[in-house]
This record gives structure tokens, sequence and C-alpha cells, in this order.
């Protein structure tokens, strides 16, 4: 169990902490004047790279003819795999990402080489003059061709609670089915960028990434250079969602080895185009699960299967796919449960990380499977849900860590009132009583994601903060800003700690330079780690100058304090700089870093038990669609959510996180869909026919509300993580598009598989009326 | 392909007579951003889709990566810096400041300068009139919600001021 929350401390007044102050670089974003990496002033004879691709999806290189690249006006040098010093690879883990592929190719479009020119124009144009020849092999390219193949790029791996063949052997009732859940492009409105620039022994690299650390090291590595040599410096994304976090590598490597061997600067600003085809997307998944249940609807047991195309390298998927396990319980006590993933290997581009990492995957089956219970008992889905929430004495997960911070009855109700349920529920069935062609759906589903990384060690920051004599502070941490607010939340931490306008905290771009080691911005972690980081390193600086100023005021350390600008040393006030500047002349060291690890989380992978996460942030979400059935249009009426971030350390920031992740995870669900041919080809890699929601996709009756209530885990002004569990809260949309598509038979399943786009529901009527 | 020979062209960027020489297929947002240093405008998908690159020309927006820069010789072309300076954006500025209408930002000057002309026809547009007109302009951080917000609380107020 948490320590009981101690409420004093939670509620002691605060004066930046909690306001809902607006994102740092507001005002730059409405005046054009945020540099992004592409708007660094260019240096003087910089070069631009562009890269080519292998032209099938799996095969052997038999000529990479490359003579009328480099005869190509313009060209300075090609690259390929021989050209790298050290290391031909850029993946996070298992070294099986090579930069340039050599041999043999395993996506169509893998990078084979560079082209670096004077111009961008001229080596894009450049690159199309290759002739590559490439021995064709069979790809493997969905899921079930995977399966059948029995290709894995790593090992099954399985959570076992009790005895799920022997409940559901034994339950009165059981359901059966498959859901297909499609994978997402990330689709940042910045893409992939990199600006390398050589120096006497060094190379500082700007990169568009969630993760300077392993760029760092990817580079060093290629080059065989010191990490102490490479320095990444990001100062803001034009957004990633997980993109960016191992697929920025590659072009920042690319640029690197480029600067390396001409001298010169070089900048790689990959094509929308190649941006689509050559990075990884989210996993898209094959689910098969059997769950057992009572008459009222209570599960007995939960047997799932978890098939994900990984692509043709292993990434992250071992962690992804992980997660999509901790996930596939959602908000449900399982009393047992077989939950099996498979990670496949294909021929396609390595799928990674996006915004929720495989638990959003978990989630959708088995709420598809809870909706499969309700449709069999004719029961409201909601009650099913409600009956098989966690609870007393119903709180262990299939992976042996109580949730023993379980608010989802409350917020459940409390959503269920707000939203009007019972009687919209009424007036949807009248409604859809009446009208043969147009179908309403509502549904209410809940959230619940674990908040920490899963591999353990992650879980740690640094921070890097120094005071200057005009009491200015220069605030440095491992995070990366990519329009979440995170840098905003972390000022506001240092500002509060100080007493000091939120103004006089300088903030600065991530760099290696300053805070080596750094974990990537991910996991939904960035402000629980790093405002804690940060904090610690403002407390040390803090607690010299307490020393200082009860020593020069001569009065107890305890008469200190810190507040509108001033430093207060019992009946004395002294503006803050002027004490700085005291301090500075009395010696005190003014700067700090500062560290911070999670406490209390640990996993055991043999065992596949323990404590991963330190906290739950939880959801619900409400959602009401019409669907036409005769053209598998959709349009969303109305969508009511409650969501928890704890005690909320900016709540204008933390409610554009719900509103865009809630929009994000409805394109996911409903329109984005990602076509491969038969040959591994990706049909759809530009927004001309890979759709993602614009305004007027999203619904125009969008209510929000926070769940105020403090983090009972002692985190950072008792906040919770906020980037990634408002994606889930779309998973509702989906439902109540199942649950209108029900209306046409009821008491049948509706085989509807995600995204469910005008096609896939209109599939899914004629199989309901097949059926 | 070689490259053609360069054109010279003149036209005027946020009140500013340009004369530049420039190839005959570079783009509008490329010219901005690269011969002029203007790099508010930004390069979403470069083919007419995500309207990172929108700028205004001869008073009406426009695709910067669909518009060639020759095509703007004798023209007259404002960008999210001229029309920041101008004081023309100020309000609806503020308005996204205020209603958190930004994220990562890089959506953010396209968006302003399609949602301007939207309210500089007048009048006070419905929410749904202001999701259409703005479906053009990728957000993909926000999900609009508080971009439409931010310009109907600006439409709503120039309304009041006549």
């Amino acid at each position: 169990m948490p320590p009981p929350p101690d409420l004093a401390e939670i509620d002691a007044p605060t004066r930046t902490v909690r306001a809902p102050t607006m994102h740092d670089s507001a005002v730059r974003h409405v005046c054009g004047t945020a540099v992004y990496v592409d708007d660094i002033r260019e240096p003087e004879g910089m070069l631009h790279a562009a890269v080519g691709g292998a032209t099938v999806a799996h095969g052997r290189i038999k000529r990479l003819g490359l003579d009328a690249v480099r005869a190509a006006p313009g060209v300075v040098l090609v690259l390929t795999a021989a050209d790298i010093p050290g290391r031909n690879d850029c993946s996070p883990v298992m070294g099986d990402d090579p930069i340039f592929a050599g041999g043999v190719v395993e996506f169509r479009g893998q990078v084979l080489f560079a082209v670096v020119a004077e111009t961008r124009d001229a080596a894009r144009r450049a690159v199309r003059l290759a002739e590559i020849e490439i021995d064709a092999e069979p790809p493997l390219v969905t899921v079930d061709q995977a399966l059948a193949a029995e290709s894995r790029i790593l090992p099954d791996y399985t959570f076992r609670k009790g005895d799920s063949a022997a409940a559901l052997a034994a339950a009165p009732n059981r359901h059966a089915g498959t859901l297909r859940i499609g994978g997402q492009e990330h689709f940042y409105l910045e893409g992939q960028v990199a600006l390398a620039v050589p120096g006497e022994d060094e190379m500082l690299v700007h990169s568009s990434t969630q993760h300077p650390s392993e760029l760092q090291h990817t580079i060093a590595r290629m080059l065989k250079l010191p990490q102490a040599a490479v320095t990444v410096e990001v100062r803001r994304m034009g957004g990633a969602f997980g993109g960016k976090e191992t697929q920025a590598g590659q072009w920042a490597a690319i640029a690197a080895l480029a600067a390396r061997l001409t001298g010169r600067p070089c900048k790689l600003r990959l094509d929308r185009d190649d941006d689509m085809i050559m990075t990884g997307k989210r996993h898209d998944f094959r689910a098969d699960y059997q769950i057992a249940f009572d008459n009222d609807g209570r599960i007995q047991g939960y047997d799932v299967c978890l098939a994900s195309r990984c692509g043709y390298s292993a990434d992250l998927s071992g962690s992804i796919n992980d997660r999509a396990m901790f996930h596939a319980d959602n908000a449900y006590y399982l009393p047992a449960a077989t939950i099996l993933s498979k990670r496949m290997k294909t021929h396609t581009v390595s799928n990674t990380a996006f915004r929720g990492f495989g638990g959003p995957q978990g989630m959708l089956a088995i709420e598809r499977a809870i909706d499969a219970i309700a449709w069999t008992l004719g029961r409201d889905p909601l009650d099913v849900r409600k009956r098989n929430l966690y609870g007393n004495g119903r709180d262990m997960t299939p992976y042996g860590m109580r949730v023993t911070d379980n608010i989802l009855p409350e917020m459940i109700d409390a959503l269920e009132r707000s939203s009007d349920y019972r009687a919209r529920r009424r007036t949807v069935a009248a409604f859809n009583a009446d009208s043969p062609l147009l179908k309403r759906g509502l549904a209410l589903t809940p959230v619940k994601f674990g908040i920490s990384f899963t591999n353990t060690f992650l879980n740690q920051a640094g921070a890097l903060v120094h005071v200057y004599q005009d009491g200015t502070v220069h605030l440095n941490h491992s995070g990366t800003e990519m329009g979440q607010g995170l840098f905003i939340k972390v000022a506001q931490v240092v500002a509060e700690e100080f007493g000091i306008d939120l103004d006089r905290v300088q903030i600065t771009a991530t760099t290696t330079g300053k805070v080596p080691n750094t974990s990537a911005t991910a996991a939904s972690s960035g402000s629980d780690l790093n405002g804690m980081a940060a904090q610690a390193a403002a407390r040390a600086i803090k607690a010299r100058l307490t020393d200082f100023a009860a020593a020069e005021f001569d009065v107890p350390a305890e008469q200190i304090s810190f507040r509108d600008n001033q430093v207060f040393a019992g009946n004395t006030a002294i503006p803050f700089p002027d004490l700085v500047h005291k301090a500075y002349r009395g010696q005190v060291s003014l700067s700090s870093t500062g560290f911070y690890r999670t406490p209390r989380i640990h996993w055991d992978a043999k065992t596949a038990t323990g404590r991963p996460f330190f906290y739950f942030a939880y959801g619900a979400a409400c959602s009401e669609v019409t669907v036409d059935i005769t053209t598998g249009e959709m349009k969303v009426e109305r969508i009511d959510i409650l969501h928890d971030v704890g005690r909320s350390l900016n709540p204008a920031i933390d409610i554009g996180q719900i509103e865009g992740g809630f929009v994000q995870g409805m394109g996911w669900l409903t329109a984005e869909e990602l076509v491969f041919d038969a040959e591994g080809r990706l049909l759809t890699h530009a927004p001309s026919t890979y759709k993602v929601p614009c305004a007027s996709d999203v619904p125009a009756d969008l209510r929000i509300a926070l769940f105020d209530g403090p983090n009972r885990e002692e985190t950072i002004y008792r906040s919770k993580a906020v980037g990634e569990p408002p994606l889930m809260l779309a998973i509702s949309v989906f439902a109540a598009i199942a649950d209108a598509l029900h209306s046409l038979s009821p008491g049948k399943s509706v085989p509807l598989n995600a995204p469910a786009t005008p096609e896939s529901i209109l599939h899914s009527v004629k199989e309901l009326a097949r059926a | 392909m070689s490259p053609q020979p360069a054109h010279d062209i003149t036209l005027m960027v946020n009140g500013e007579a340009i004369a530049e020489s420039v190839e005959p297929r570079t783009t509008l947002v490329d010219f901005l951003r690269e011969a002029l240093g203007l790099t508010g405008s930004h390069v979403g998908c470069e083919h007419g889709v995500c309207g990172a690159c929108t700028v205004r020309l001869d008073g009406v927006i426009v695709r910067g990566c669909l518009t060639l820069a020759v095509q703007c010789d004798g023209r007259r072309v404002e960008t999210i810096e001229g029309l920041s300076d101008s004081g023309e954006l100020a309000d609806l500025q503020a308005a996204f400041e205020r209603r958190n209408a930004l994220q990562c930002g890089f959506c953010t000057p396209g968006m302003m300068l399609t949602a301007q002309e939207l309210l500089a026809a007048g009048g006070v547009p419905s929410r749904d009139t202001i999701r259409a007109h703005i479906s053009g302009n990728y957000c993909r951080c926000t999900g609009y919600h508080a971009i439409v917000d931010a310009i109907e609380s600006v439409a709503q107020a120039r309304a009041q001021q006549g």
C-alpha cells in the first residue's frame, strides 16, 4: 500500500505549480519564431543528404549501381555500408538495424545508400539515378503469414494467473473471437530531420529526437568516437508521439557520417513519403481470445493470444508487446488468465513506439471481449464493465501487482451521471427502433494505464540548474519537448522552489552535454521524472542559500523562506537576486545537478511478476455515434471524458493532452488505415492516401473534465502522467460503433475490426446480415 | 536533370521589395525559408495536404509547397512574420496563447493564416464553419478543439468591437 498521503503537503498553496500557464513557446509559435532543426540558420558550407531505399521487400542485393549517382550534378559523396568506420547499426537494443543495408534487404524502402550534395534538390534527384538489382524472395507481409511461417523476431512470452483453461472448461458461458487491430503512422507534422556540425575532434548533432543519449551512443559507435566527443541537442520537436524515440537515429547517423567524412556540416531532412515508408509505426495486432463468464457477466477466465507485426527487426518490440500484455486486463479483475504474446517478424518496416506503446492494443481486445459478454447475456455493456472492475479482494493483476490506487468505480459513476448515460441509452434504443438506416451507438469505457518504463532501470532522470548573479535561473534536464508542455511544467516546479516568477527561469535545449545518460522522453514519464530531478537540483542550491542566509542574517535556517521573488530571514526580506549576489561573494556554489529514480518498482521477467508500475493513471469516456449502414459513414455525436491527472501541474497543458490524445486515438480506431500490398509495398505513404483526423472529423460536442484527486504516490506535487493514457479513451468510440451495429442483430457478436473505417463498418454490416 | 536557368523575379514580401534570382522549380516555401530566412512557414508534407506552409499571395492563402516562387513575380506575399509584425494577428495570437491552442507549434503559423482568412470575412462563423474552414490544416497534437475555441472567441470579440 502507498503511504497515506500527507494532506498538508498536498494542499499547501502553490504559486506557479498548478497554474494553467501557457506553453513556454506559445508566443514564439504564434509568431513563427520558434526554431526547429530545419530552421537553424545554415552553417556555411552545409551539405544536404538524401537516402535511397530497397525496391523490393525481401531479397539479396545483386548490384548497387551508383556511378550515375556519383556523377550527378552537385553530388559530393555517396555513402554506403562500406563507408562506415565503426558499427553499421542504429538499433536501440538488439544490433539488428543496419544504417545502410548490405547483402540482404528485409523491407521495401530499407535504406541502401545516401547521397550527399550541395543542395537538397540535387541530393534527392541523384538518388533516383541508382541502379538497384535485388534477387527478390517472397516476403512475409502480414501477421497471418508470419504466424503460418512461425517467423518470430523475439520469443513468445506468457503471463499466467491461475488455471484459465480450467476456468474456461467449467464456466457456464464462453465466448471466443478474433479482433484485428490496425497500426498507425505517427504523422508528426515536422518530419525526421538532423543537422550534424563537425568540430575539431567532436561532432555536434541537432536532431528532432526524443532520445538524444541513444543518438549520441549510436553516432559514437558508428564513427568510432568516444561518446564524450559526440553531443546531441534538441530544443523542440514538431511532434513525435513515439516516432522519434528510436526512429530519429538513422537520419542523425547518416548526417553525422557525411559531416565526418566531408568535414562540412550536413543536414538530412526526409521527404514525407520517404519518412512514411522508411520509419516504423504502431504495431498492428491480431488478437484471438476466449472469455469465460458467469450468468451475471462476471469474468471467470480470459485467454488471449496477442500476435503483432513487428517488422524486420526487434526495435522496441519486446517492451511494446510486454505493455500490450500488461494492459490485456485494462481495468478488469481476471481471476484466471493466460496472456500469450507473439512477436512476429515480417518483411515490413520495423514497427516502433507510438503513444500507448502496445497498451492500446491489449486494452482493445478485452474491451471487445467485455462487449461480447454483454451481447451474449443481453446486458448493457456498462453494467458488465462495472461488474468486472478491480475492487476489494479482487485487486491482483495477471502479473502479480496489486491495484491499490483504483479510483475507477468512483470515476465511472461520476461520468455515468454527468454524461446522462442511462437516459441516453434509452434514447438511442428508441432512435434505433425507428431508424432503419441510421443507427446510433453509445459506450462508456474505462482506461487504467500503468506509469513507469516497464524496463525498470530506465526510470531515471537528471537535471542541471544554475543560478546567476542577477537571480535568473538556467534550467536544463533530460526530458525533451515535443509540444507536450514538459518544459513549462518543469520550469513551474523550479520557479516554485525558488519562490520566483516563471520568467526568471530560462528554459534551455536538451543536450547530452549538460545531462548525460538519459532515458528517452517516453512512457508518459517526462514530468514525473524530470520534475523530480529538477526539483532536487533546485533544492540543493536552495539549501546552500538557506544556510548562507541563516548565517548572514543570524536566524535559524527554519526561519528562511523563499517567496514572491524575495527571501525572508526572520523579519528581514531581501530580493532573491540580492541574496544570490551576496552568496556568490560569499563563495557559495550556485549550480547543482539533480537526479531522480522512481522508487519501489521492480520486475522479474523470468517469473513475469513484480511491481512494474509506480502507479496507474485512470480515465473514462462516453461516446455516442451515428452510423449509416448503407454507406458505412460514421459521425461522433458527443464525447464526455473524465480523466485523472492527479493534482495537475498545469491544467491547461493537461487538458490539451487529453483533447489531443483522444483525437489521435480516434484517428487510429476510425480513420487511419495502413495498407501494404502483397509485395510489401506501403500503399498509404502520404497524407493524400493516409487519413489523419482534420478539424471537421473531430466531435463538435466534446466535454472534458479533470478528476480532482491527488496521486497516492509521492510524485511531483502529486500529479500524474498524462501523455499516453488519454489516447485509449478513444476505445469508447470504437465500442460505440460496435454498439450501433449490434442493434442490427441483437445477441450476435459484432465482427468489427479496427480501424472502423466506412469500409470496415460496411463489411461488418454485411457479415451481420449474413449471420 | 540539370538545373534550369534561373529567373529574376521581383515581389513584395511582407511589404518589402525583393529582387532575387530563382530556379524555376523552387517552391515558394523553400524560397521564403532558404533565400529570405523566413522560417515561420513550415514544410510538413511537401505535397499540399497538411497546410503547414500556408502563406498569403495577393491577399489569398495558398500552399507554399504547391506554389512556385516564379509564379510570385510581381505579386505580394505575406507570411506569419509579416502578419505578426503588422499586428494584424495580435488578437488571434493572444487567443491561441490563452486557449492553449497549440502544442508542438509546427502547424500554428499556417493555422493562423487560414483562420485569419475566415475571420477577415467578418461576422461570427458557426463552429461548424470554422471546423470546415480549417480542415485543410492538419494539427496532430491538439485535436483542434482548442483551436476552434480560440478562433470563435476572436470572431465574437471582433464582432462586438464592430
